[in-house]
């Protein structure tokens, strides 16, 4: 692997650099304005082959082995751009203290072609002051206010369901007697039980399948800023689906691409693709017997280093890395505490540990200190005997609530209760912190208070599988216990490649400052968009720095129609309902990335302003946020709000902003307290 | 306020609750039954009053646990307890096997290939990785992996249901699909995950499972999550499965019907031998249960054009009702599979765990499936050549060694060598000592420029425990010639009787 000491590592800190609007000659024809012309540009072959230039090259190219002072823009559009420039400066050095004036040539429909696929990708940044730095202030973690919808809304969605089940059970009651071809696989034939109960079966067969066109969409290409989605129909009611042969290119709001990194150009794919080459597609073996490449060891370090631990294992799955790891940890006689809304590979890997489970009230500490003072005083049941160890787990980020766990809740009692601690960053490594290193890092606390850190490396990072950290003995000891080490695959050097390639760029190591950019631009991304939608009028769960968004929907109508009507304006959202949510709270899920621009919020923003219009989405109390301004006066900045409002009156007025006046404010505004 | 007024208010205000009661609905029916019921039975009036207190008395009263044997303490109580608890560390410290294993971990720099370099710098034979077809430096598998990375981008950020359905993973499906003969395929983002969460996909709490006792880890999990009720039968014995079968039958003649299902390998992780597939096929459908086949060591080995056990045992693979297979290991790509009926698959897609909860599989991997399942197809020769270099192998190893013997069946490129029961027995050998005696042998073979590996083994907490024997692991691989697999299995051999002979 090589090993470049980032040449320009001469801090160049520099967030007004004017590389920054030297890239837009792109983006003007924003190219999800032109979705069929999109297409095409996904369907051309995927690197012009008149670029010779080895991965290599390029890679050292960009991260600026000159001593570039400035720091180069992800979208390295500026390198590559005929100009004819007034300036010293150079195409790809652009001048930091004076603006190079350049002019511009129409690029030609080649270089054209290949700005709009990388900028469908990876949108490049509209205005330097669309960037912001999540930490927590410090003081008590607020809890998230949870707003509810007026009971028309509550009692109108149980009407539905009951509905829903009602006319389930009569089509079941004719179906079962004049189609029952249909219900076969449900009942015990020719000795063999049903495959699948009758019971079981109903919500999928009677309520799922009314909105199954929403679920796995089929996609192409890359998973970036859009994605383009394979169209398909039906003829037989989401039963089955036959594609009619064309994509439709949608803004990706559903993809968990924090940080941008899904992209099949620039210095991520180039390392992979040079990895690749080098080493081959996998390692074929298991990382206890031969499946161990320097790559590998490598990679555990960066890790490592990153997250602040002193050592840490990868393996080829997220899932399975949780999945396999609570049976090394615990085992009977040792007692699992669980946040109930804790992921189901959790759940997975706890049960087959074989220790006893106990859960708390979704990031509700009391609860957890009364659970906590209960198991440590009352013992294991029946017994009485001491527990061997208590293990809380929680998750850093939820990704239904978009709620972040308190942390320094969680170690104020681990002080008290000497629990061990186990976080799952699955969501928050890499889109959480000022640094990008999660929890720990958003609220400053040190890695070494929490006893193991889990996460994965699929989201932020683009690539795949999850990753444990821990102290050096307890890793060494866990790669002798850990099934995933013994009997899973061991991860493909490419994927490897991704990962340490996404990690040098976040911590600067390469291209110094796109790391930075990429996530202020993902925290305030984050925030622009939940004060837009807040203000608008929408019930908006979850943590205000928090990437992922949930807007609560609870008709269970309104899913398909919400998902249909943002499909028609070409954006991809995901819907959930229960059972992954509570029966009432269906929801909308937004997943927010550093590769969308503002522009693309904005046209989130309206379409969900259109929307929630027509759906009567809008029925926020305004408790949580986003207060609306009286006649003509002028809607105060959100960390006067609590002020403004208690001098008015007690009574909070429902936010229902103009969307003019949303996108208006909206990149101030986001940038203050929110609470 | 003089009395009267407040008699007036009360009065007024008693009128106006009259009134309001009047006005609902069916406030006349209910007045009309408390009359008549008064009038007609006092004593039934007082009991219906009764309850009704009690009702509310009942509902007021404090909540108090449920839980039996709870000692009632006070704060200070438990804030002494609290003090005085000392847990365990999260892990402990290492057994000096444990310690062995990490030390002794082979790491390989740069391509994992027919000879591959070692960290300290030797370059030696690798018969330790899966890499039977060396399909892991093929240029233009390559090319169509770095392709698709060029088009997709390395991970696809979502799971499968939420956009993580790409056109290449669909492809893949089919693939596996029509290649197997199945109607339908899924596939997983990890191999390893890929049974694990299949068998509890179906299996639920009170059905039933009859397994073969020398199953890998990956199936215990699976069937120790599933909750279901198992019955073992002695490995690979089809007299004892039969026996099982009858007695659970017989067991649950009188009970509702549930689901049984026979889970087995088709070539044994941990023991390399196969499955007698047309007998458990006939028996399975005699006694009516369903057969879940693992074959991850199998599927793009066996057969003429490695479509597994099936093909080469001559099984329609319609017949097993899920074959569960890996994408990784000599494929080259990774994840893993499950092919059956369309109603099988696509309950999958809805309730296994690994599916639902998990990324999907990279598309470069899936491409890369995608085309080495097409290379066996079409070009079969590789895999009598594979089988070829089996045999040169174990013409090396098996006959000629006093030392060691080999479960692994003949057309098995995993051979696996435990030590013979006599030479344990001589030497008294401890299940520790073999495992560090194996490690000394595949020192020694390293140090001899091959690289070859151990089963290995890892104790669960699921009962029965499974007892393995610690074993040599050798896999061979048609990235080397003739020649030098016949000096490999030379050097194999003379470290076997190097390291054991002189052990005391």
């Amino acid at each position: 692997m090589p090993r470049r000491s980032a040449a320009s590592s001469s801090t160049t800190d520099s967030p007004n650099s004017p590389s920054f609007s030297t890239s837009i000659p792109g983006k003007g024809g924003i190219p999800i304005k032109a979705p069929n012309r999109l297409s095409q540009f996904f369907s051309s072959s995927p690197k012009s082959k008149s670029e010779p230039q080895t991965a290599q090259a390029a890679l050292q190219s960009v991260s600026g082995n000159t001593p570039s002072p400035s720091t180069p823009p992800i979208s390295s559009a500026s390198l590559s751009l005929p100009t004819i420039s007034l300036s010293t400066a150079t195409a790809d050095n652009p001048n930091m203290d004076e603006p190079p004036t350049t002019l511009f040539q129409p690029p030609s429909p080649e270089e054209a072609r290949r700005l709009a696929k990388q900028h469908a990708q990876f949108g490049p940044i509209g205005h330097h002051s669309h960037r912001y730095s999540s930490r927590h202030p410090g003081g008590v973690f607020p809890e998230p206010v949870m707003d509810e919808p007026p009971y028309y809304y509550l009692i109108t969605t149980y009407i539905s369901y009951l509905i829903l089940i009602a006319f389930g059970h009569v089509r079941d009651f004719f179906g079962k007697r004049f189609r029952e071809e249909n219900y076969r696989h449900l009942k015990s034939r020719n000795g063999y039980g049903a495959l699948n109960s009758d019971f079981d079966n109903f919500y999928v067969r009677r309520l799922k399948l009314r909105i199954n066109d929403c679920f796995d969409r089929p996609t192409t290409g890359v998973p970036g800023r859009t994605i383009s989605l394979i169209d398909r129909k039906t003829d037989d009611h989401n039963r089955h689906f036959y594609f009619t042969g064309t994509t439709t290119d949608t803004l990706n709001l559903s993809s968990y691409n924090y940080l941008g990194f899904a992209q099949s150009e620039g210095p991520c794919a180039d390392y992979a693709e040079e990895i690749m080459r080098k080493y081959g597609i996998t390692a074929p073996s298991t990382r206890a017997e031969v499946g161990t490449q320097d790559l590998h060891t490598e990679v555990e370090d960066l890790v490592a280093r990153f997250v602040g631990k002193e050592s840490s294992m990868v393996f080829s799955m997220g899932f399975g890395t949780n999945a396999t790891i609570f049976p090394a940890l615990v085992s009977k006689g040792c007692l699992i505490i669980s946040d109930e809304l804790n992921h189901a590979s959790i759940r997975f890997g706890a049960r087959l540990s074989g220790a006893s489970i106990g859960m708390f009230k979704h990031n509700d500490m009391k609860d957890l200190e009364v659970k906590l003072r209960e198991a440590i005083s009352q013992g294991q049941p029946r017994t009485h005997r001491p527990w061997k160890k208590i293990l809380v787990v929680v998750e850093g980020l939820y990704s239904m609530e978009g709620s972040m766990c308190n942390l320094p809740g969680l170690i104020a009692l681990k002080r008290r209760y000497k629990f061990h601690l186990f976080i799952d960053e699955a969501h928050s490594i890499g889109a959480i912190g000022p640094r990008g290193r999660g929890v720990c890092d958003y609220f400053s606390i040190d890695t070494r208070e929490v006893d193991i850190l889990m996460g994965t490396l699929t989201k932020s990072f683009g690539a795949n599988g999850g990753y444990i950290a821990g102290d050096k003995v307890m890793i060494d000891k866990l790669r002798a216990t850990n099934s995933g080490v013994i009997f899973g695959e061991s991860p493909a050097p490419a994927v490897l490649a991704q990962i340490s390639s996404a990690l040098r760029i976040i911590n600067g190591e390469i291209i110094p400052g796109q790391g930075e950019e990429r996530l202020q631009r993902l925290a305030f991304n984050s925030r622009y968009l939940r004060l837009g939608l807040k203000r608008l009028g929408f019930i908006v769960y979850g943590h205000d720095d928090s990437p992922i968004i949930p807007v609560l929907l609870f008709n269970p109508a309104k899913m398909p129609a919400f998902s249909h009507e943002m499909l028609r304006r070409k954006i991809s959202v995901v819907v959930v309902g229960y059972p992954a949510t509570p029966l009432v709270s269906s929801r909308a899920r937004f997943c927010v990335s550093a590769a969308h621009t503002k522009e693309d919020l904005d046209r989130i923003l309206t379409a969900c302003d259109e929307i929630g219009n027509v759906l009567q989405l809008k029925f926020s109390t305004g408790i949580a946020g986003g207060a609306l301004p009286e006649n003509g006066e002028l809607a105060p900045p959100p960390e006067m709000e609590k002020e403004w409002r208690s001098k008015r009156s007690p009574s909070i007025l429902p936010p229902r902003w103009r969307i003019e006046d949303v996108i208006r404010r909206g990149v101030q505004d986001s940038k203050a307290p929110m609470y | 306020m003089d009395i009267q007024e407040t008699q007036r208010l009360l009065s007024e205000y008693l009128h106006e609750l009259a009134n309001l009661f009047h006005q609902l609905p069916g406030s006349a029916i209910f007045l009309r039954y408390v009359k008549s019921s008064y009038q007609d039975d006092p004593v039934r009036s007082m009991v219906e009053l009764f309850l009704f207190l009690f009702a509310v008395r009942y509902l007021l009263a404090p909540k108090y646990s449920t839980k039996p044997g709870v000692v009632q303490l006070s704060d200070d109580e438990v804030d002494d307890l609290v003090d005085e608890w000392t847990p365990e560390p999260l892990v402990g410290s290492p057994t000096p096997l444990e310690e062995m294993e990490v030390e002794k971990r082979a790491v390989i720099v740069g391509p994992v290939g027919p000879k591959s370099k070692l960290s300290n710098g030797r370059t030696v034979m690798n018969l330790g990785s899966v890499n039977f077809y060396n399909f892991n430096t093929n240029e233009s598998l390559k090319e169509k992996a770095i392709q698709t990375l060029r088009n997709y981008g390395v991970g696809p950020c979502g799971p499968r249901g939420f956009y993580g359905t790409q056109d290449v993973h669909m492809k893949t499906e089919a693939d596996v699909a029509s290649y197997l003969g199945t109607p339908a395929c899924i596939i997983y983002a990890q191999a390893f995950s890929t049974i694990s969460s299949v068998i509890p996909a179906f299996s639920k709490r009170g059905d039933i499972i009859v397994a073969d006792k020398g199953v890998s880890f990956a199936v215990r999990k699976g069937i120790q999550i599933s909750r279901s009720i198992v019955r073992w039968y002695e490995h690979n014995d089809m007299e004892d499965l039969e026996r099982v079968l009858a007695k659970v039958t017989k067991e649950q003649a009188r009970k509702p019907l549930t689901r049984r299902f026979i889970i087995t390998e088709g070539i044994f992780e941990s023991h390399g031998d196969m499955v007698n597939l047309p007998k458990i096929i006939e028996l399975k459908l005699k006694y009516k249960f369903r057969l879940i086949l693992d074959e991850t060591w199998s599927f793009g080995v066996l057969g003429r054009t490695g479509r597994g056990v099936t093909e080469h045992q001559n099984v329609d693979a319609a017949e097993v009702d899920m074959i569960v297979g890996s994408l990784a290991g000599p494929l080259v790509a990774g994840g893993g599979f499950c092919a059956g009926s369309e109603e099988i698959v696509h309950h999958q897609r809805i309730s296994a765990a690994a599916y639902t909860f998990s990324a999907a599989l990279p598309a470069m991997l899936s491409t890369t499936a995608s085309a080495t399942i097409n290379l066996l197809q079409s070009n079969p020769d590789i895999i009598s050549q594979l089988r070829e270099q089996t045999k040169v192998l174990r013409a090396q190893l098996v006959p000629r060694s006093d030392w060691v013997y080999c479960t692994s069946a003949p057309e098995n490129p995993v051979i696996i060598l435990p030590l013979k029961p006599e030479v344990v027995a001589s030497k008294r050998l401890s299940f520790e000592d073999q495992q560090f005696l194996l490690q000394d042998v595949v020192d020694e073979c390293t140090a001899n420029g091959v690289l070859i590996t151990r089963v290995k083994t890892l104790d669960d907490n699921f009962e029965p425990r499974q007892l393995l024997l610690p074993a040599l692991k050798v896999c061979v691989t048609i990235g080397l010639t003739r020649k030098e697999i016949e000096k490999a299995g030379t050097v194999i051999r003379h470290a076997i009787t190097k390291i054991v002979s002189r052990k005391k």
